[in-house]
């Protein structure tokens, strides 16, 4: 037991040490701390990850944009998604990434962190407020999401029958609005995992994140929606509309989108409402 | 006088819900530095809900506690710093292997990779976990997961130490280690406060102990002057087949120079006394008659002390 010894000198060192406690760059080192162990945990399931992601967008483009319009024609379905259907779903496939990630990168995580096992627990007891534990996997399910995102773009790219038009002509549009759909979305998966148990988390997929995907303005832009216009006011309340039109206007601007202040301040309003929201069931899950 | 590591001071906790819950009712203790203290009592009698509080994850009432002078409820964030725990059930994250558990803790806390990696071989070599870094959780048994978790409560090397029923689940042997390990810390100079509910655990381990019961204190000092002040009594504890013409058997007795007290219990009689040779003999012959079946003596110990204050076992 040599080692005890060194135990205690180093104590001294470290305990006397600098203490930054309370200011703000004393929870710097903390957060990357957590950001890493989220890194390494990714990193270990990398091919997972990969799939998780990448299948979806993958299917989806190959029976809409690659099978349906190489079938005969006068197949309707052929015809309904003609030669734009590829440039139309390329943002909205991005928009439902973003969010799945953005939930199976926090949602799923904390929902079985917080059950049984309280995995959570040695994250929650390290030295920082709860609201930066919560922020940290709102910010890592970000990366994760804009990774999933930029994942669609070479797969628009090569498989459908048709080219699909993009074109980013604004780079910082298109920055600004990845960033902020990918907190949106990790900000929307930090509610559904602090407030879901995980026996009711499968469910989770089939109320919310179906109906929210299938009328997000993913497969149609928003602007189309003027000949159902009681549809096309009451998708405003679902903040997948904001992502796939923003994504539209960034990266598929030759189709008509939603004024961008609006997308901005939605995309805003959103975010700052779900991590209010999330946070407050964190919080609530945390401490009793 | 040492300094105080752990003030607490008038907790109260009372979870208000259909049924009111008061956990912890008025409690005070004082925590000196270096010393290893046991709060004793049944399941319930408010020692997770004090350590919880204490650990900044339940929210007070009333009252404060301070860990190290930083008040735990205006600033959780710092008091952690002080703050190591090893909770009630195995809490280590099941997607990091042994080393990584330790190694990511000590990030948490804000160290250097180099330091962390040095300090997580280093708990790994004194708790001899070093062949089984590599493992995940999952693949532990109970002890070494226990083990594993109170090297990553003392990794950050915080000022005291937490340990909610640290032998709750563990095989003997393994409790044995564990005990090993809580008494190495002592060299460390760690302050360690544990609950247990079992009387052999805060004998063996605690300078100091609270014996607590509804969310009180109902007596505080070590072992010894416990025993002393409460237990230097033989406990008979009878069981009868009838409770039939007990009352005037219990004043029989009471009036007695070297019985402290009898009562009735569930399925009999308790007799308490400071000992006398004579009285054995007295009470099996005066109980034969309502069917005396079983007798159990228990010697001036913890246990007498923790029936004497509860009038209960730990056990029931």
């Amino acid at each position: 037991m040599n080692s005890q010894k060194t135990g205690v000198r180093d104590q001294g060192a470290e305990i006397s040490g600098p203490r930054f406690e309370g200011t703000p760059s004393a929870y710097v080192k903390p957060f990357l701390g957590l950001l890493l162990r989220d890194a390494r945990v990714l990193m270990r399931e990398i091919a997972p990850f990969l799939l998780r992601v990448g299948m979806q967008p993958l299917l989806f483009l190959f029976v809409f944009t690659f099978i349906l319009p190489r079938m005969a024609s006068g197949n309707p379905l052929a015809s309904g998604a003609g030669m734009d259907f590829g440039t139309i779903i390329l943002p909205g496939l991005m928009a439902v990434a973003i969010m799945f990630s953005g939930i199976a990168a926090v949602a799923l995580p904390l929902s079985s962190e917080f059950g049984i096992t309280r995995e959570i627990d040695d994250r929650v007891m390290c030295p920082l407020p709860l609201w930066a534990v919560a922020l940290e996997k709102v910010c890592f399910s970000a990366v994760q999401s804009i990774i999933a995102a930029l994942c669609v773009i070479p797969m628009a790219y090569y498989i459908p029958a048709h080219p699909v038009v993009a074109h980013v002509s604004n780079w910082f549009l298109l920055a600004l609005v990845l960033i902020l759909s990918s907190l949106l979305a990790g900000s929307l998966g930090l509610v559904i995992g602090s407030t879901v148990s995980p026996k009711h988390i499968g469910l989770v997929f089939s109320i919310i994140v179906v109906p929210i995907t299938f009328l997000g303005c993913v497969y149609y832009p928003w602007a189309q929606l003027d000949k159902i216009r009681w549809l096309q006011v009451g998708v405003l309340v679902n903040p997948i509309v904001y992502m796939s039109e923003g994504l539209r206007a960034a990266v598929t601007p030759g189709i008509a989108h939603m004024p961008l202040w609006a997308i901005v301040i939605a995309l805003l309003f959103f975010t700052a409402v779900l991590g209010r929201l999330g946070l407050r069931g964190f919080k609530g899950r945390v401490l009793s | 006088m040492k300094p105080l590591i752990v003030e607490i001071e008038k907790l109260t906790k009372i979870y208000e819900s259909k049924l009111r819950v008061v956990a912890v009712d008025g409690i005070d203790l004082e925590l000196q530095q270096g010393e290893i203290f046991g709060l004793l009592g049944p399941n319930g009698a408010g020692k997770t809900t004090t350590i919880s509080i204490a650990t900044t994850r339940t929210l007070p009432t009333s009252g404060t506690v301070r860990i190290a002078g930083v008040d735990v409820v205006r600033h959780p964030a710092q008091a952690r710093r002080h703050i190591g725990v090893v909770p009630q059930f195995n809490t280590l994250d099941r997607s990091l292997t042994v080393f990584e558990n330790l190694y990511f803790h000590c990030r948490y806390f804000g160290m250097s990779h180099r330091s962390a990696r040095a300090r997580s071989l280093e708990l790994l070599d004194q708790f001899l976990l070093t062949e089984r870094k590599s493992m995940y959780p999952a693949q532990l048994s109970g002890g070494l997961a226990q083990r594993v978790q109170i090297a990553r409560a003392i990794a950050h090397r915080p000022t005291v130490l937490f340990l909610d029923e640290p032998s709750a689940g563990l095989d003997p042997q393994s409790r044995m280690a564990m005990w090993g390990a809580v008494q190495g810390l002592r060299k460390e100079g760690i302050t360690v406060l544990l609950t247990t509910h079992y009387l052999e655990e805060a004998d063996a381990l605690a300078d100091r102990l609270a014996i607590i019961d509804y969310g009180r204190v109902l007596a505080l000092g070590s072992a010894e002057s416990l025993k002393k002040a409460f237990g230097a009594e033989t406990i008979y504890d009878l069981k009868l087949r009838t409770q039939e013409g007990l009352e005037p058997l219990i004043d029989r007795l009471t009036s007695r120079s070297d019985v402290t007290s009898a009562e009735s219990t569930a399925d009999g009689l308790r007799v308490m006394t400071p000992g006398s040779d004579s009285l054995l003999q007295y009470v099996v012959q005066v109980t034969g008659p309502l069917g005396l079946r079983d007798l159990a003596i228990t010697e001036p110990s913890l246990e007498g002390v923790f029936i004497h204050l509860t009038g209960r076992d730990l056990r029931e």
